[in-house]
């Protein structure tokens, strides 16, 4: 009960702070739609060259994009905690955080909450409704919860490695150049991961699950391929269950370790 | 004077080597990243041998060669610019008797040395040894090449700097720098080859500067453009330098005029 009070005094206090860079948040929005559609113009470019991707069309590619929106918009609605280590550790924010009841986690993702976002996830959500009529795929009211389980699950994964990622600053004296890098990485988990080599297939499977934000979970809801993915597609939620506790035991151990910027 | 500026280079190069174990985490994500395309593209080649021109070798190189460059050229002047302008440092700045922006870009400069001597080049020793890469013989192409880099470096700060600038005009402009980010990696021809692009998109970027960030000199160094039209191309990269530095010179003027500071 406490913690959606919190909630909505944050969301609150984000409203304020936003209505007063009214410009820039629609710079935002257009940059965050900008962003997808680069994104979408690489899979659009390269279908005009090749008919198919490793045995994906290219409404499935698509599909598997759209899917990949939802749980993105949502997962940086709540956790963009990019400039982590530059604003709570080196400039000493975290002290402020620490000496607060409410769950240290928990607290900074609220004052960095980014709801517009989340259009993003709208956005993704009416690509894959155009691409599942354009592949004919039958419709079942079971496809809606597993789509919620799934997206679910895809959100748990990042959260869990970038909070383990933010994480990494209470170890590390330098600010760390890491994530900026890991954020290339994420994208690759889009495209069918049946293309790439062994090594950077069980990387993006099992070590930085990317795979199962996009290609996995969508795979379920697409026509079977030869190296079956859909049957990994019900892990999701346990992959996802995994990385998150992996993430925020990592965190609190390392809050545990925190000794402040001594500024 | 011009000893001064030098020292801003040396100074960034150095605090640069402070944090360079970050960078060696660097290489091995680019090393990654270089990977995917890699076979992103073997992929869409398929069967086929030939793309938009490039054959799949002429398409590993590229990829690497444009990665790596990437590595050289990427710096973060818009965001230390729009740090400056927010919290008012840079006010203190213009009083004393240097040019800031020549500051910033010769600070670039540094980190740029930092990233070609410490990033660059052992990545690509490390990606030519895992991907089948091939580098140009001709010293003469390497040479034209270094030239090409070292605009692609100064063209990519100009669109850092200008970006930057836009703090002064929309008090904050984080969703600004992410477009500019992303619209820089396309249409630059790091991702996507501009060849590659449908005949209308191909021509629009023909007349914006992206192009001569990365497709440009990529394209010199895997062998694509032909010796006739190296000169060209490279006046391009020229022209684009100059032209860039009339909208910086307007913006800076006018954003000097409308400095305030944001409390600090």
């Amino acid at each position: 009960m406490l913690y959606a009070q919190l909630f909505w005094e944050y969301i609150k206090n984000y409203a304020k702070t936003r209505l007063t860079y009214r410009m820039d948040f629609w710079i935002e929005i257009l940059s965050d739609m900008m962003f997808q559609f680069m994104n979408l113009i690489f899979i659009l470019i390269v279908f005009r060259h090749t008919p198919s991707l490793g045995g994906w069309s290219e409404a499935e590619v698509v599909f598997v994009y759209g899917f990949f929106m939802i749980p993105y918009g949502i997962f940086s609605t709540f956790f963009s905690i990019w400039n982590f280590s530059e604003r709570y550790i080196v400039k000493g924010e975290m002290d402020r955080i620490l000496t607060r009841p409410a769950h240290n986690l928990f607290q900074v993702l609220l004052e960095n909450v980014d709801p517009p976002s989340l259009i993003g996830s709208v956005v993704g959500a009416i690509i894959m409704f155009v691409c599942w009529g354009e592949l004919g795929l039958p419709f079942h009211i079971m496809d809606i919860v597993l789509l919620a389980v799934f997206v679910i699950g895809a959100v748990l994964v990042y959260a869990g490695i970038y909070t383990a990622l933010s994480a990494i600053s209470f170890y590390s004296d330098a600010p760390t150049g890491i994530v900026p890098l890991i954020y290339n990485i994420q994208n690759y988990g889009r495209y069918p991961v049946n293309i790439y080599n062994k090594m950077i297939r069980f990387v993006l499977t099992w070590l930085l699950p990317f795979a199962f934000v996009g290609v996995i979970p969508a795979s379920y809801f697409l026509e079977k391929k030869a190296d079956d993915l859909s049957q990994l597609a019900l892990l999701t939620p346990v992959v996802g269950l995994v990385f998150f506790t992996l993430g925020l035991l990592l965190w609190n151990h390392g809050v545990k370790r925190y000794r402040g910027a001594g500024s | 004077m011009m000893g001064a500026y030098l020292d801003f280079i040396r100074i960034r190069f150095i605090t640069m080597l402070a944090y360079r174990v970050n960078y060696y985490s660097g290489i091995v994500i680019y090393a990654i990243n270089i990977g995917a395309y890699y076979f992103l593209w073997k992929a869409i080649f398929g069967e086929q041998q030939e793309l938009a021109g490039f054959t799949v070798a002429q398409m590993t190189t590229y990829v690497a060669v444009s990665w790596m460059a990437r590595a050289f050229y990427f710096n973060n002047l818009d965001r230390e610019i729009a740090n400056d302008i927010r919290d008012g440092s840079v006010a203190t700045q213009m009083t004393r008797p240097y040019s800031y922006l020549l500051v910033k870009m010769m600070q670039g400069f540094g980190e740029g040395l930092f990233r070609l001597l410490l990033f660059m080049i052992p990545g690509m020793i490390i990606v030519c040894l895992i991907f089948p890469v091939t580098l140009p013989t001709d010293p003469m192409t390497w040479m034209i090449y270094l030239v090409m880099l070292l605009f692609s470096f100064l063209i990519n700060s100009q669109i850092n700097i200008l970006t930057g600038l836009f703090a002064f005009f929309v008090e904050n402009n984080e969703g600004m720098m992410r477009m500019k980010r992303v619209m820089v990696d396309l249409f630059s021809g790091v991702v996507v080859p501009i060849a590659f692009f449908p005949g209308w998109l191909a021509v629009v970027m023909k007349w914006l500067p992206f192009q001569a960030i990365t497709y440009l000199p990529s394209s010199v160094f895997t062998g694509r453009t032909p010796g006739s039209e190296i000169a060209g191309v490279f006046g391009l990269q020229v022209v684009w330098f100059v032209v860039l530095l009339v909208p910086i010179w307007f913006t800076w003027r006018a954003a000097r005029k409308r400095l305030f500071v944001q409390g600090g």
